[in-house]
């Protein structure tokens, strides 16, 4: 596999296991926060929507007094001593005493005409016959207006009643202090940012709200929204801010109390705890990343690793493989021309025996005939000699085996190839271990392979270089390895420098058959030829053979 | 020298017939045949001092069988092995069943004549020493 793809893979890895965990982690963090978001506006609404409850009630008991208070006083005094503004005064004084809130007192008879009045204003003489109010406490009875701003232009609203004297009728009239009552509906708002207000059927203010709007003003929204009872909604406010409104319905569901709130303010709690997870999430997402990286750069390290080892075993394997079944075929193939060979030998000699007879002597092309007898004894004598190097590590098929002291087979190869080295300028230096025993094995082939790799090395190398021949032993193995610093084999040819019949040399100069014929004979000797090259910095062969050789076959 | 009678066998029939010719030329009397089965038969008739004998033949009977049979037929005529190099393990085989020594194919005749030669002094020395032994063995019951 290419590095490539194990990058791919580590990614794949990765990106699959995040997404599965970090799946879960956002989905009960937003659930979460959601769950709670839903709780805590239920409980803001719960808390806006008892409080509007409650001050709509406040608001009813506050009218019923006003109104049960102006009844009694009606009651209990006639007409005539009503008309009379001492007397009037004087019940003016009590209700306030009483209740409060009053800011002026009036008699009015069935036609409408202001008899009697207590208060700030000059309102005495006034006919109140058009006034849409009269016509309403004349037919029920007991009347309460909506805040409007009458004769005195001052927002306000009034309670009438309606008194039966006899046959006769006649009406007690108060208005309430607009900024009394104003105050105990403020009085229900909560926070910086809420807001409390009394609005009517139509959505006219009747009171002044703290934020949005002023009194006999319109309403943003449309109080058919509010339905009986008491009614929480979400709206925007006129401001355009998001805000919970809770209305409670009043005064016979004439006034409506609303009290606006903004979710904002109760949700802080809410936001704290949003942070704090998202905080958590952050932490558990990059944790998670973490330990994920890490862990999948280990798992496909190793991989890589075992398959890097695996592929080493395969290439071997397929090495080894390859070699065997060449090598069969080779031998197979020199063995078929060895009878050519053979008849042709016998042919040639033939001819020689033939030609040496007088007669043929005189022939004026007997040199001739000689000469390419001669050459293609001269040629079989080639295809012989290839035909025996390729087979000349099988004349031996099983090793022989002998006491073999490998340091002083390499010094004896070593002392053969030295005039060849030193004729091109080449160092041939030793570093060899004191401490390998004598071993069982073949010094012929050992010493044969010897030769065949440091003369290659040489012939690499060409002119001027050095050849290091180093062994050691590693646990029961001996390692002998052979660098030199030549020009390195290309990595296209690496595959092939084992292959019999494969060869860099020109023509004639070299069969191809040297590394082959190492290879088996190592491999026949139960060890194991490898090498390493790099171009432009040299090459290495390393020969490894058992201390203890093993059984024969 | 004595002259001594070669036996070649051989499938390869260009090989065998240039062989006996070459021999021939030699003075040394030799005969070819193409099979196991024919050297037999003819060693039935004729005694023959050296046999070279090809080991790996096609069809019929290998050089193995044959170098037993001959052992059989003709206990002392000493057999020389020809051989490709693939087959050096049954030429080894053949050395313990009583071959003289083997010879690897493709071979000159300038290499191949001492050999003869060798195996024919064995030969040789093995019949002096058998007709010693009779002369002996005739003499003492004399």
């Amino acid at each position: 596999m290419k590095s490539s793809a194990y990058a791919n893979l580590q990614r794949k890895i990765i990106t699959v296991t995040l997404l599965v965990s970090f799946a879960p982690l956002i989905i009960l963090g937003v659930t979460m926060y959601y769950q709670v978001a839903l709780m805590c506006k239920d409980k803001t609404e719960e808390h806006i929507k008892y409080r509007a409850r409650a001050q709509a009630q406040a608001i009813d008991l506050f009218l019923k007094e006003r109104t049960a208070i102006l009844s009694a006083m009606a009651d209990t005094h006639s007409f005539n001593d009503m008309i009379d503004e001492k007397n009037l005064s004087r019940v003016f004084e009590v209700m306030n005493l009483r209740a409060g809130a009053f800011v002026d007192l009036g008699v009015i008879d069935s036609a409408g005409q202001h008899l009697a009045y207590v208060g700030p204003y000059d309102l005495s003489g006034l006919n109140y016959y058009q006034e849409s109010w009269f016509g309403e406490v004349m037919s029920k009875g007991v009347y309460i207006s909506d805040v409007y701003m009458g004769f005195r232009q001052l927002p306000h609203f009034i309670i009438a009643v309606r008194c039966w004297e006899g046959q006769r009728s006649w009406i007690l009239r108060a208005t309430i202090d607009p900024n009394i009552f104003g105050a105990i509906v403020l009085s229900a708002q909560i926070g910086k940012t809420g807001d409390a207000y009394l609005v009517n059927k139509a959505g006219i203010y009747q009171t002044h709200p703290r934020f949005s709007g002023k009194i006999l003003t319109e309403f943003n929204l449309d109080t058919k929204m509010f339905r009986g009872g008491t009614t929480v909604i979400e709206a925007r406010g006129s401001l355009g801010n998001r805000l919970l409104y809770a209305g409670s319905w009043s005064n016979n569901n004439k006034w409506l109390l609303v009290i606006s709130q903004e979710p904002a303010e109760y949700m802080r709690r809410l936001f704290a705890l949003r942070n704090t997870e998202i905080a958590i999430i952050i932490f558990g997402i990059f944790a998670i990343i973490m330990t994920t990286i890490f862990t999948t750069r280990l798992a496909v390290n190793h991989l890589r690793d075992s398959d890097a080892k695996m592929n080493e075993l395969n290439a071997q394997l397929i090495q080894s493989d390859k070699l065997a079944a060449l090598g069969k075929m080779a031998t197979g193939v020199a063995h078929e021309i060895n009878n050519p060979l053979n008849i042709i030998i016998q042919k040639t000699g033939w001819m020689e025996d033939l030609l040496a007879e007088e007669e043929f002597q005189n022939s004026e092309n007997y040199g001739e005939y000689k000469k390419s007898i001669e050459k293609i004894e001269y040629h079989v004598e080639r295809a012989r000699k290839v035909v025996h190097n390729m087979l000349g590590y099988a004349r031996k098929m099983e090793p022989h085996l002998e006491d073999v002291d490998l340091n002083r087979t390499i010094n004896r190869t070593i002392d053969m190839l030295e005039n060849y080295a030193r004729d091109n300028n080449i160092d041939i230096q030793t570093d060899l271990s004191p401490d390998i025993p004598i071993i069982a094995s073949d010094e012929a082939q050992l010493q044969q392979v010897f030769m065949n790799l440091i003369s290659n090395s040489i012939d690499a190398i060409g002119k001027d270089g050095l050849i290091q021949v180093k062994s050691y032993r590693i646990k029961e193995n001996i390692t002998v390895s052979i660098t030199d610093d030549g020009p390195g084999i290309p990595r296209d040819q690496q595959k092939k420098v084992f292959d019999p019949f494969f060869t860099t040399k020109q023509t004639g100069k070299g069969t191809g058959l040297g590394l082959w014929i190492c290879y088996s004979i190592i491999e026949k000797l139960g060890g194991s030829l490898s090498f390493r090259s790099k171009v432009g910095e040299g090459t290495t062969f390393t020969i490894s053979i058992p201390l203890i050789v093993p059984e024969k076959k | 020298m004595e002259f001594f009678n070669v036996l070649v066998v051989d499938d390869e029939e260009d090989f065998v017939e240039t062989l006996v010719n070459r021999l021939n030329k030699r003075k040394v009397p030799a005969t070819g045949v193409l099979s196991g089965e024919e050297a037999i038969e003819l060693m039935k008739e004729r005694e023959f001092d050296v046999v070279i004998l090809d080991v790996k033949m096609p069809g019929g009977m290998d050089g193995i069988e044959t170098l037993r049979e001959i052992k059989k037929v003709q206990p002392l005529a000493e057999v020389l092995l020809l051989t490709g190099h693939a087959s050096v393990e049954t030429s080894i085989e053949g050395m313990k069943l009583g071959a003289f020594d083997y010879v690897l194919k493709p071979i000159k005749l300038e290499d191949l004549f001492p050999k003869l030669a060798e195996a024919f002094e064995r030969k040789d020395a093995h019949d002096s020493k058998i007709r010693g032994a009779k002369i002996k063995k005739l003499l003492r019951y004399w």
